[in-house]
């Protein structure tokens, strides 16, 4: 029997295998950020221990950063709390000889971002951060996966994980995806699918024609939500695209060496007689756009669908949360979407920052204005890299025109750990991927959408299917 | 790592699925560089009426009465009861830093998020899976007798209620192992140094490219 591409990529990767399938995995890259490190540089001195590979190491703050101008560094962080994690981070990596994109260097931006960016993500790679959306890296045909920060101890003092073999799940995805779909309502629909543990045990594969046809930006999209579906890692087999984006990038093999890798990652496909414990197929054509209505991934409907009715729910644990998400969001059962209005938008994230993302909103607001009722509407490229480029092709202008703010690259209100955040009780349309309670600050109201909803959203003050939105009056 | 053998100890019902690393500690803690004090703000959203910040004196600010962990019967639990996919979302360890700082070392649920079980073994707490109809009847039996306790044995892998009800539950063998011996696998792992340089040199010749 053939093995599947997780198989391969864990096969790789194993140092040595215990009778009971423990497995001592090795790690090929380990990205780093300020917030889950800080403890585990610690322990590395209290137990006078050194990183034990420090090339396979690359860090940058990416939570804490503040978005609006940051000319002067690290002073410009006016939490004291948030400006010592980040100093913190700093200071760790020079200790340890350990390379960082600082806050001011035009590579910095979100964690998940920059390692493609860069090329730091390769085919074949193990993968880790002690954050859990780093199967966003598994887009590439690697195993990545989120950790704890025992375990960022772990990989600095060993470069080896402990781990045990996932079971095999694969996603397909057929067909082709409508206009104004895209792959982040690919996922959401996925997760509306399964549920947020549904993936729970597993590794998933996503595959089909639908995923096969996405851009490496797409794919990222689809791999950074695996962990809302409960699978620590997501991923996509390798093909033209995948090597067609990497060429070229900073850290990517070159010459004699870029030719022997990718002869090497050819290979990183599952084979056609692989095994999945579990396939869930999908089809693109029926997927419309997403928009969820509650306080889990999960909690999502077609943008032409109504609220749903936790009195219409047999499972008593599922209708008690079902109410007290909508209590939450303040949302009555059977409201259209489109009656559901927004106080704030939110382009951004580590799931949808990239600049494909960011032309996809661009062309939804040119020529548009973004609403009155919307009293912020946030545009936050995930690097630095991607703030340029955006701004090369002008695309910053745009939003600018439309009435969005255009801010510098990091977590921003995906999290609000910084200062960009939603106050109790307003309503936000969010590019991001998590819409629990509190998200993106105390009693906020997250809904998800794709970067093209969003700025549909933020132009037209409700959400509104994006498909339908009528020609631009300033584009003509 | 504090080691885990056996406890007798008051449970305390969290009767909400889904409960995310979010909820159990707010983003805002997550600021801090060190590995303790968080217990205080264990579930804050839930736990108290204000919006909390680091640095405050968390004992002035007026607690929410309805919260299950507030209400004077459960004060002192040690033994956490939740439902399905505990600590999903973000991985961040400081979710266990805060339920040990408050003082649980155990937490039965029917099944929990990966990252976060993970942690729970690094952190000296024993994550219990137990399935949703006997979970159900432990929901039943906290609520109707106050001061309810369970006897948690690692050892011989069981649950042990007041009537003498036996539960047993799984646990791997290498997890176990550090867990009542209290072992670092740091430790564990360096142990192998030799396999890792003797990997190391197979994958170079392979794979120059990884260790560019
Ligand atoms: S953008 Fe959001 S989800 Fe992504 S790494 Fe930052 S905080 Fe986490």
């Amino acid at each position: 029997m053939g093995a599947t591409l997780y198989d391969k990529l864990w096969q790789a990767h194993c140092v040595r295998e215990d009778a009971d399938g423990t497995t001592l995995l090795y790690i090929d890259r380990h990205l780093v950020h300020e917030v889950t490190s800080p403890q585990a540089f610690e322990g590395l001195r209290l137990a006078r221990r050194q990183p034990w590979r420090t090339d396979s190491v690359l860090a940058v703050p990416d939570h804490n950063v503040p978005t609006t101008p940051r000319g002067h560094g690290v002073s410009d962080i006016a939490d004291p709390v948030s400006r010592l994690q980040v100093e913190t981070l700093d200071r760790n990596c020079s200790d340890f000889g350990i390379r960082e994109f600082t806050m001011n260097d035009p590579r910095q931006g979100i964690v998940h971002v920059i390692g493609p960016e860069q090329g730091a993500t390769l085919p074949g790679m193990t993968v880790v951060c002690g954050d859990s959306h780093t199967s966003t890296h598994g887009a590439f045909g690697a195993l990545a996966f989120g950790i704890g920060t025992s375990e960022v101890e772990h990989v600095l003092a060993t470069q080896c994980l402990i781990q045990k073999k996932s079971k095999n799940m694969q996603v397909r995805v057929e067909g082709r995806l409508g206009p104004g779909v895209t792959a982040k309502d690919v996922v959401l629909a996925i997760i509306g699918e399964i549920g947020t543990a549904g993936g729970t045990g597993y590794a998933i594969e996503f595959a089909g024609s639908a995923i096969a046809a996405l851009s490496m930006e797409g794919r990222m999209t689809v791999c950074n939500m695996a962990i809302e579906a409960g699978a620590r890692a997501g991923m996509v087999a390798v093909d033209q695209t995948t090597i067609d984006y990497i060429a070229g990038r900073p850290f990517a093999p070159q010459g004699e060496q870029w030719s022997r890798a990718v002869a090497a990652w050819r290979d990183l496909v599952s084979d056609a007689d692989a095994h999945f414990d579990r396939v869930v197929t999908l089809q693109a054509a029926a997927i419309a756009p997403q928009v969820t209505w509650g306080t889990s991934p999960e909690m999502v409907m077609a943008v032409d669908a109504r609220v749903p009715d936790p009195e219409q729910v047999a499972d008593p644990v599922k209708r008690d949360g079902m109410r007290k998400a909508l209590a939450y969001m303040a949302l009555q059962p059977g409201t259209a979407v489109s009656d559901i209005a927004l106080d704030k938008v939110f382009i951004g994230s580590c799931t949808n920052s990239r600049i494909e993302d960011l032309r996809a909103a661009a062309a939804v607001a040119a020529g548009r204005r973004v609403a009155d009722n919307v009293k912020l509407a946030l545009v936050v490229p995930g690097s630095g890299l991607v703030k340029q480029q955006a701004e090369a092709e002008g695309l910053h202008e745009i939003f600018i025109a439309a009435g969005f703010q255009w801010r510098e690259p990091g977590c921003s209100m995906c999290l609000a750990m910084n200062a960009d955040r939603l106050e109790a009780g307003e309503r936000c349309a969010s590019t991001s991927n998590r819409n629990f309670e509190g998200r993106q600050g105390a009693g906020g109201r997250t809904h998800l959408v794709s970067p093209a909803m969003a700025a549909a959203a933020a132009v037209c003050g409700h959400f509104v299917d994006v498909r339908e939105l009528g020609p631009q009056t300033g584009a003509h | 790592m504090e080691k885990f053998t056996r406890l007798d100890a008051l449970v305390v019902p969290l009767d909400r699925a889904n409960v995310d690393t979010d909820a159990i500690i707010p983003k805002q803690y997550l600021k801090s560089v060190q590995r303790s004090g968080f217990g205080p703000n264990l579930f804050d959203d839930w736990r108290y009426l204000t919006p909390g910040e680091p640095g405050q004196d968390h004992s002035q600010r007026p607690l929410n009465p309805d919260f299950v962990l507030n209400q004077p019967r459960y004060a002192g639990a040690r033994i956490l009861l939740a439902r399905e996919n505990f600590g999903c979302g973000s991985s961040r360890e400081h979710a266990v830093w805060a339920l040990e700082d408050a003082g649980f070392r155990v937490v039965v649920a029917p099944s929990f998020a990966d990252i976060f079980f993970n942690n729970c073994f690094k952190n000296g707490v024993l994550p219990v899976v137990v399935e949703g109809a006997v979970l159900d009847r432990l929901f039943a039996a906290v609520a109707g007798c106050e001061g309810y306790r369970l006897q948690v044995d690692l050892q011989a892998q069981q649950l042990v209620t007041p009537q003498g009800e036996v539960i047993g539950f799984e646990v791997d063998e290498f997890r176990k192992y550090c867990l009542l011996n209290g072992l670092d696998d740091i430790g564990l792992t360096l142990q192998q140094a030799e396999a890792i340089r003797e990997y190391e040199r197979k994958r170079r010749q392979e794979a120059p490219w990884l260790f560019a």
